[in-house]
């Protein structure tokens, strides 16, 4: 019988080395693959270093190596929404885009060419059957703290079927451990945070720096009667439930309520109440029916945000309305939406707004 | 790396068993070139033996050859007495990127520069380099064959429209070297840049061959060698092994531009058998000899690369970058492809050790690749 032919997207740290030594354990042909997703350099991400990492990994485990180019279907499909999302006063999330066009968008396109049968990477996540249909469904990772399902809701049962998270069902500590037995140079490489192409200062000044200046919408910051607070540079400095960095001096309290865009307004409160429900767009279902009106099951309205028991209130073509059951949460618009149940992941959407 | 077929010339060539051998007898001497003893003498002598050969090479005299440390210094030393604020430049838009990184640099602190277009196949018209000419231009840069899609410059009727405005002309032969016969006095060119790995010399030198009477102010300044043109200790070995290199070149020359010009073609046969919808990127003819640059539509030019190296041929996309990143080719962008169309050219270029053999096996492994990513997409 063939070999299966694997191609591994190597971002050149440890979670994806181990998750192709795990490929070439398996008996598998593994060919791993770089992106190049921005100019690097010193950056946090795509600098040369990385790119050498990850090549000494599969120089140590014996498979070949390449780096593609794909700064430009990044910039389009990933770089230039999130500055769009911000101007829109909304809070964007570009890894679940990345992974949607370029890692399970170009990559897969390109691992298919290369006759591959299967394309792995480095996230914490988990492909499962399905009960009934024995359909590939996503599931959380075993390791819950480091689960990145979230960022992977829009993965359909045909992509998952394609799928491999190889260290799903390990911890962080266990991945490092076992980089480390395969004498992997990686197995100590620090984690790598926040959002790969923009700087340790925060999105604000990427946003400034690459949006042209008509397109940034200043304007007051007023409280919920009304009553200017102050002004502000653009409305892509905040996101809902925000309280620090609003420049209102000390004093009491207060968070993000609302951003309207088009006005530049930034309404302000000292009790911030989360909303009832959101509601999302984009939506899918992992290629299944969407769940009847009434269905019970939990979603995650930000990465790392605790599950909320909610029910769907209606679902129509790549919309839904969701209501939280229990008690009410900030829900930021821009971000995902998924919707869970147990730990497996029913689908989802991008929060277009709170419900209430 | 036994079995495998090399196509990446463009790129650089494989050593040649004559610089080999050349630079295995001088590996273990002493002696700087600048000593007055007899080490020094010989090291000296050797130097200038290799002298001889590149300055033969190209139609140069011995005294016109200053050696460096590859193609990118040599066009870095030419440019630098044109490039000055409010100097003139006429270069083109399909230039490597040891010229056109100089020039936009250039550009940013003063220096006018204008970059002439090329046509689909990527041929540079003459009269617009000449249009291109201004009293105060004090450079005309362009590229003697161009590493991407072998596209040749009009330089006889580009240095006839340039004397007549008595106007210095710079050629970058790094590609044409050891391929066409290259003739700087006949010719009339002014500057030439050599590299000796692109013609199966050592990596690590290269040389600018300067007219005699030609202005030229160092990058390097201290010791008096190469005439005061170029300072430091002479890298005796890499000289020694890119004067055998251009030796073993001129030798085979003009017969090897005919052979590597029957083994493009004859590649370019199978090729386009096995996939007759195939785009041959630059000029059908008067290309460089040994270099096929294709597109195959509906695959991407990441997955030819890939399939070709796991299937033992070694090819690349457009031209190198430092972390092997294919990225879209200036090139061919000039040549008016898309996007898209410029990360697709996949380029198989020949040389000095390239066999009938390697083609069998090259057009056969390219058949092949092409039916099955064709199949999977």
């Amino acid at each position: 019988m063939r070999r299966p032919r694997i191609v591994v997207a190597m971002s050149g740290g440890v979670d994806s080395a181990v998750a192709a030594a795990r490929c070439v354990a398996e008996g598998a042909e593994v060919i791993g693959i770089s992106l190049r997703l921005a100019d690097g350099g010193s950056g946090s991400c795509c600098s040369l270093a990385d790119f050498q990492d990850a090549a000494a990994v599969a120089d140590r485990l014996g498979f070949p190596h390449y780096v593609f180019d794909y700064r430009h279907d990044f910039e389009r499909t990933v770089v230039e929404p999130f500055v769009a999302e911000y101007l829109a006063g909304r809070t964007p999330n570009p890894c679940a885009r990345c992974n949607q066009h370029v890692k399970f968008g170009r990559l897969w396109e390109h691992a298919r060419e290369l006759g591959a049968d299967r394309l792995a990477t480095g996230h914490y996540a988990r492909v499962a059957t399905h009960p009934v249909d024995g359909a590939p469904v996503l599931r959380q990772a075993r390791d819950a703290d480091k689960d990145q399902s979230y960022f992977l809701f829009m993965l359909g049962a045909e992509m998952l079927g394609r799928t491999s998270f190889p260290v799903g069902d390990l911890t962080k500590a266990e991945v490092r451990r076992e980089a480390a037995c395969l004498g992997l140079p990686v197995a100590e490489k620090p984690e790598s945070m926040d959002v790969c192409f923009v700087p340790r200062r925060g999105p604000a000044g990427f946003v400034e720096a690459r949006a042209a200046a008509a397109a940034l919408r200043p304007g007051a910051i007023r409280d919920e009667h009304g009553t200017v607070l102050a002004r502000h540079d653009g409305v892509h400095r905040f996101t809902v439930g925000q309280r620090r960095g609003l420049g209102l001096g000390g004093g009491e309290r207060r968070y993000v309520r609302h951003i309207d865009a088009v006005s530049g307004a930034v309404t302000v409160t000292r009790h911030l109440e989360g909303s009832r429900g959101l509601r999302a767009t984009e939506v899918s279902w992992a290629g299944r029916e969407a769940p009847r009106p009434g269905s019970r099951f939990a979603v995650r309205i930000r990465h790392r945000h605790p599950l909320l028991p909610s029910r769907l209130v209606t679902a129509s073509g790549d919309r839904c309305t969701v209501d939280f059951e229990g008690e009410g949460a900030v829900v930021s618009p821009g971000q995902a939406a998924v919707f869970y149940r147990d730990d497996v992941v029913l689908g989802g959407g991008w929060v277009s707004e709170a419900w209430s | 790396m036994t079995g495998r077929v090399y196509a990446d010339y463009n790129a650089g060539a494989p050593l040649r068993p004559e610089a080999a051998q050349a630079m295995r007898e001088v590996l273990a001497w002493a002696g700087n070139p600048s000593g007055a003893h007899r080490e020094g003498a010989r090291a000296r002598r050797a130097v200038e033996a290799a002298r001889l050969e590149v300055a033969r090479l190209a139609g140069a005299e011995p005294d016109e050859v200053v050696f460096c440390s590859g193609a990118t210094e040599a066009n870095a030393l030419a440019l630098r007495t044109a490039c000055r604020t409010g100097a003139h430049v006429v270069t083109t838009a399909i230039e490597h990127a040891s010229v056109a990184a100089p020039l936009a640099a250039a550009a940013d602190h003063g220096t006018r520069v204008t970059r002439v277009g090329v046509d689909r196949d990527g041929r540079i018209d003459a009269a617009g380099v000449a249009a291109a000419c201004e009293p105060s231009t004090a450079l005309v840069s362009i590229g003697w064959a161009n590493g991407e899609v072998g596209s040749i410059a009009p330089l006889e009727a580009v240095v006839t429209a340039a004397r007549a405005r008595g106007v210095p002309v710079h050629t970058d032969g790094a590609q044409a070297a050891g391929r066409l016969p290259i003739d700087m006095r006949g010719l009339g060119l002014d500057l030439v840049s050599l590299s000796a790995h692109k013609l199966g010399g050592p990596s690590g030198v290269g040389a600018l061959l300067v007219r005699r009477g030609t202005g030229l102010e160092p990058l390097l300044r201290g010791g008096p060698q190469e005439r005061g043109r170029r300072a430091g200790t002479e890298n005796l070995i890499g000289i020694v092994g890119f004067g055998a290199a251009a030796a073993a070149a001129r030798a085979a020359l003009p017969r090897e531009a005919e052979r590597l010009h029957g083994l493009t073609e004859a590649l370019w046969r199978r090729v386009s058998l096995a996939v007759p919808d195939v785009v041959r990127n630059g000029p059908p003819d008067d290309v460089l000899p040994g270099t096929l640059n294709v597109t195959v539509p509906g695959v991407s030019g990441e997955a030819l690369l890939v399939l070709l190296d796991l299937a033992g041929v070694a090819a690349s996309l457009g031209s190198a970058c430092a972390a092997g990143s294919p990225e879209p080719s200036h090139v061919l962008r000039a040549m008016g492809r898309s996007e898209a169309q410029a990360r697709s050219g996949l380029r198989l270029s020949l040389g000095w050790a390239t066999s009938v053999d390697d083609i069998d096996r090259l057009g056969a492994a390219f058949a092949d690749v092409t039916t099955r990513a064709r199949a999977a997409a």
